[in-house]
């Protein structure tokens, strides 16, 4: 956590103090903007911005979570330069984080947004249940006043992880807790849809316009670390929120499946696939569409921009694609069964389906062959003189 | 609905649907024609019913000479699209993946290129179909609607497939759920429609075969 | 005067069965049919379509045996089966339509599209709109015995001819006969030299063989008309005097439809098997060859080829029989283009030449035969259909071709050697 007097630093000051070099500072911020699809002559503007940007209050709200989006923006090797972007804001609240605890924590979350609303980062990980506000609670608010009341004062919010972009997996199927994303939630709000809003909320929602905050989604079981900071380098740079796909996801690193970006995809085409996980195919690296790989499906960046510094992504360790950031990979029939293979026990289905059916075709069978008795029954022998009217 | 929930929509209770109602309806189909019965020939026999019928189950997929000339036409377009439709359904990798998921077992698949040329080929087959049904005297006097429907649902899957298989215009995941639509579409009008050629021909080839052989004669 | 359309209807019900639901099942429109048809390919007509020929048992079919039919029923959708559509299709399904089942062998799912023409005709005929002429060759069938109207009298008058022309005997209601001869009024009326031709063959081959006075007459209007009641009749009497005279084989004679009805279609009317065989006169003939009870002497040089009446070829299974018997006595015989089951109508079987309404279209599609004989170009025709002999005679005066025909039985007849 940072203290209270580094607020009053720029970024580029914060960064000078911990000894980031000017030249590894500018090389994040080519790395940063290409990845950004960017052009070069960008890269001083956003050296630039960064340096002199006063760093933003961010309060991080857990709802239904698991811990792993932390885990996954926290746990890098070593001290990277995106490390110390995320480690540079202002990050006022994050429960799991932070020092203080008890009233003092949520103290220090009603100080900072006093202090700053409409202008703090409001970053969610998690979902939040909508069926009864005592499934999950902080501090006894219930996760949906919480939330309602801090995007209330938010410049914007960032949907970290699967969950809070798309419910993720207390979203799951049967759902037990009416668990919904950010997006979900605000537009269940629009539209009248939630109960259980305490009326304090009510009025504080109301007094920020919930509804008309932009939210983006930076989807993932975990996210990319990359592209939190990424989603933050733009924001600090140009003080916008960079440009969304239709699931608000940032299109510089959604807007490629990983399937159009696997090394693998040439056996794809070829039609070379693994069959097994150990069989010839797979110790050749072909395609593994037919292992259940979701990559067809699934718009990330982690073919190019890769886990764990670069080293690689599940594929390349020879796992299919999960397909964990678009929506409800959970209920997708399974994580092993191809993207061309129906999701439910259609075997069954048509065994049942059969039985029922012949049944149904014997009668219908048995009542066309009776008509057709009853036509030759009525049968009149016709005479020369019924030839005729 | 997403447009994942809407791709997990038609690959789960989607298909079941289309499912339920094609093997139903074929069963039915099958039962409705199946039990109507046919009298005995009482007529002294000169050939075998059985055996000259399974002849011309297969002898009726090739026409005689004189056929071919003044149908030809017709005899090469259908073989080409009857052809392109069976190598893009029950040779292409990931649809042999479904049948192997359904049935239990899966065959050897076609490298994908050949697939994606010969979807081509049938789109390029049914679309002269389509032009010589709207053009020819009599396709155009026998025509009607059901042709046209028939003909739009089966070349459907064809162009969704290919859509979706290079990624054109959508994203992936709607592009993929809107092909295994026009999949279920297809399955639904199956029973009900002249599609259903696909399985009582062997039926209807039976029965012609057997007519005549019973007489003697090999058709 | 009691034909009603409910009783075609149900007359077309009747004629439903899984062979035909299957045949509907399976057509696909694909128009193939169309150009196996000379009645299409020599109009141009496209309502000449043998598949649409059918529409009225298509529309039972469809509203009375299947689900989407009977849903389609309830809720007063379906296309209905009127007069109107009946008085439409009369052309179509008796002008337009010789039940040659040229269709039937090319049709690409097998459909006997000629074997539902047929059936489509039962209900027609039971609704009144069966053509005038063919009505009126039926009445005659059935009260006079012919629908020509020949009596036993004009028989007994040729067979004096016959007899006393050669000296032969023509055997008459002889009880334990082996064969029984039927005849065709065309035959007894236009080519009596039938009757001496199986003279000199069957006493030459000392076989014994009769003609039955009270069933000598072979063809059934009936089966044209699509009765089948009164084809039953017609049936009934030929057997009637086959079990009288205790005969072993009833000899089918040079007509096409009159074989399809005895041998094929006869038991079936009359719903029990017979208790004697039915050959046409060419297997007859043919098993006389391989018996070695025909001496041929002389050959023919001229170019011969064989028109295949397509009941007796086709639709019957008699093919291999004429050629082995034209080969006994001819050194150039051709076979037409398309030749054998896949032989084109000469165009007025299935009772168009019975309905003068269709005089004008049956020699317009004569112009299939004439094509064919152009390509080949034959010095004389050989058939064993006095309907088709008398027919191509009509059409090749019309094309002013001049090529003779010849009936297989009598050229046979002539090249015996004594």
């Amino acid at each position: 956590m940072t203290n209270n007097s580094n607020k009053e630093k720029t970024l580029g000051e914060v960064m000078r103090s911990r000894g980031v070099s000017r030249r590894s500072f500018l090389k994040f911020c080519a790395a940063t903007a290409s990845m950004m699809a960017m052009s070069p002559a960008m890269i001083p503007k956003i050296a630039h911005a960064l340096e002199s940007a006063r760093r933003p209050s961010v309060i991080w709200l857990s709802f239904q979570e698991c811990t792993g989006c932390t885990e996954s923006l926290t746990r890098a090797h070593t001290a990277t330069i995106e490390s110390l972007i995320f480690d540079s804001i202002s990050l006022d609240y994050h429960h799991t984080l932070q020092a203080a605890s008890g009233h003092a924590a949520e103290e220090a979350r009603e100080a900072a947004m006093n202090e700053n609303w409409g202008k703090y980062i409001l970053v969610v990980d998690g979902s939040i249940p909508t069926d009864n506000p005592g499934y999950s609670t902080i501090a006894g608010i219930s996760n949906l006043d919480m939330f309602m009341q801090t995007a209330a004062g938010a410049a914007a919010i960032i949907s970290v992880g699967t969950c809070a972009a798309y419910g993720g997996i207390p979203h799951a199927d049967p759902n037990p807790t009416g668990a919904y994303s950010v997006y979900d939630v605000i537009k269940k709000f629009s539209n009248n849809q939630l109960d259980g809003i305490s009326s304090a909320t009510l009025a504080k929602a109301g007094e920020g316009s919930v509804v008309s905050k932009p939210i983006i989604s930076v989807p993932g079981c975990p996210p990319i670390p990359v592209v939190i900071t990424g989603v933050l380098t733009h924001f600090l740079t140009f003080g916008t929120i960079p440009e969304l796909d239709h699931l608000g996801r940032p299109k510089a690193f959604y807007g490629q499946s990983i399937h159009d970006r696997c090394y693998r995809r040439p056996f794809y085409d070829k039609g070379l696939f693994a069959e097994t996980f150990d069989d010839e195919g797979a110790k050749k690296g072909w395609c593994l569409y037919k292992l259940g790989c979701k990559g067809p499906t699934t718009y990330n960046a982690c073919a190019t921009t890769k886990w764990n510094d670069g080293t690689s992504f599940p594929i390349e360790s020879g796992h299919p694609c999960l397909g964990c950031s678009e929506p409800d990979f959970w209920d997708g029939g399974g994580f092993y069964k191809a993207l061309s293979m129906p999701t439910e026990n259609i075997t069954q289905t048509a065994i049942y389906t059969a039985a029922g059916a012949a049944a149904v075709g014997v009668a219908l069978g048995a009542m066309n062959k009776s008509k057709k008795n009853n036509a030759v029954a009525a049968h009149n022998k016709t005479t020369i003189d019924d030839l005729e009217k | 609905m997403s447009e994942i929930e809407f791709l997990n929509w038609v690959r789960g209770p989607g298909f079941q649907i289309a499912i339920i109602i094609f093997v139903a309806g074929v069963i039915i189909r099958f039962a409705e024609i199946l039990l109507l019965g046919r009298k005995p020939n009482l007529a002294e026999a000169k050939g075998s019913e059985m055996s000259s019928g399974l002849r011309t189950i297969i002898t009726r997929s090739i026409p005689d000479k004189g056929t071919f000339q003044r149908s030809m036409f017709t005899v090469v377009a259908g073989y080409i699209f009857h052809l392109g439709l069976f190598i893009t359904i029950f040779l292409f990798a990931p649809h042999i993946l479904m049948f192997k998921d359904i049935f239990g077992f899966g065959w050897p698949s076609l490298p994908t290129p050949v697939v994606d040329a010969m979807a081509i080929v049938t789109i390029i087959a049914l679309f002269a179909v389509l032009i010589h049904r709207m053009r020819n005297t009599v396709l155009k006097f026998i025509s009607t609607k059901e042709d046209y429907i028939v003909w739009l649902v089966t070349i459907l899957p064809l162009i969704t497939g290919y859509i979706a298989f290079h990624r054109i215009g959508m994203t992936a995941p709607t592009l993929l759920a809107i092909h295994i639509l026009s999949v279920e579409l297809l399955l639904i009008m199956f029973p009900f429609t002249k599609l259903m050629h696909t399985f009582t021909i062997v039926m209807s080839r039976w029965y012609g075969g057997a007519i005549s052989g019973y007489r003697g004669v090999k058709s | 005067m009691s034909a009603s359309l409910d009783k075609g209807i149900n007359a077309l019900k009747e004629q439903v069965d899984s062979s035909v639901a299957a045949f509907f099942s399976s057509c696909t429109h694909c128009g193939m049919c169309a150009d196996a048809c000379l009645f299409y390919t020599e109009t141009g007509c496209p309502t000449a379509t043998p598949i649409t020929k059918v529409e009225p048992l298509r529309r039972i079919w469809k509203s009375e045996y299947t689900l989407l039919g009977r849903i389609g029923k309830m809720f007063g959708l379906n296309k209905k089966v009127d007069d109107e559509l009946l008085t439409k299709w009369e052309k179509r399904v008796y002008d337009n339509c010789t039940l040659c089942g040229r269709c039937s062998m090319v049709c690409p799912v097998g459909n006997d599209i000629a074997l539902m023409i047929r059936k489509t005709r039962e209900g027609m005929a039971a609704a009144g709109h069966a053509p005038e002429g063919l009505i009126g060759a039926t009445k005659r069938a059935v009260t006079i015995g012919s629908p020509m109207g020949v009596k036993l009298p004009a028989l007994m008058a040729q067979i004096n001819h016959v007899e006393k022309d050669t000296g032969l005997k023509v055997p008459l209601d002889v009880e334990g006969a082996e064969y029984m001869l039927l005849l065709s009024s065309m035959e007894i009326m236009n080519f009596p030299e039938f009757i001496e031709a199986i003279a000199k063959i069957f006493t030459k081959a000392g076989v014994s063989w009769t003609i039955s006075t009270e069933a000598f007459e072979a063809t059934n209007s009936g089966i044209q008309i699509g009765v089948s009641d009164i084809a039953a009749e017609l049936v009934q009497r030929i057997v009637d005097a086959a079990e009288k005279l205790k005969v072993k084989t009833v000899i089918s004679p040079e007509c096409g439809h009159a074989y399809m009805a005895i041998r094929w279609d006869g038991p079936n009317l009359i719903g029990k098997p017979f208790n004697f065989k039915v050959r046409h006169i060419l297997e007859i003939l043919d098993e006389f060859r391989k018996d070695g009870r025909l001496k041929i002497t002389g050959k023919e040089e001229q170019r011969l080829t064989y028109h295949d009446p397509c009941q007796i070829s086709r639709r019957g299974g008699v093919i291999e029989q004429p050629r082995n018997l034209i080969n006994m006595f001819s050194n150039n015989f051709v076979e037409m283009p398309d030749t054998g089951k896949m032989n084109w109508c000469c165009g007025a079987g299935g009772g168009v030449s019975t309905n003068e309404r269709a005089d004008k279209v049956r020699l317009k599609v004569f112009q299939r035969k004439k094509d064919q004989l152009d390509e080949i170009k034959p010095d004389a025709i050989v058939s064993a259909c006095s309907n088709c002999r008398i027919h191509l005679e009509d059409g090749l005066e019309e094309y002013n071709m001049d090529i003779p025909l010849m009936s297989l039985t009598e050229t046979l007849a002539e090249h015996l050697a004594d």
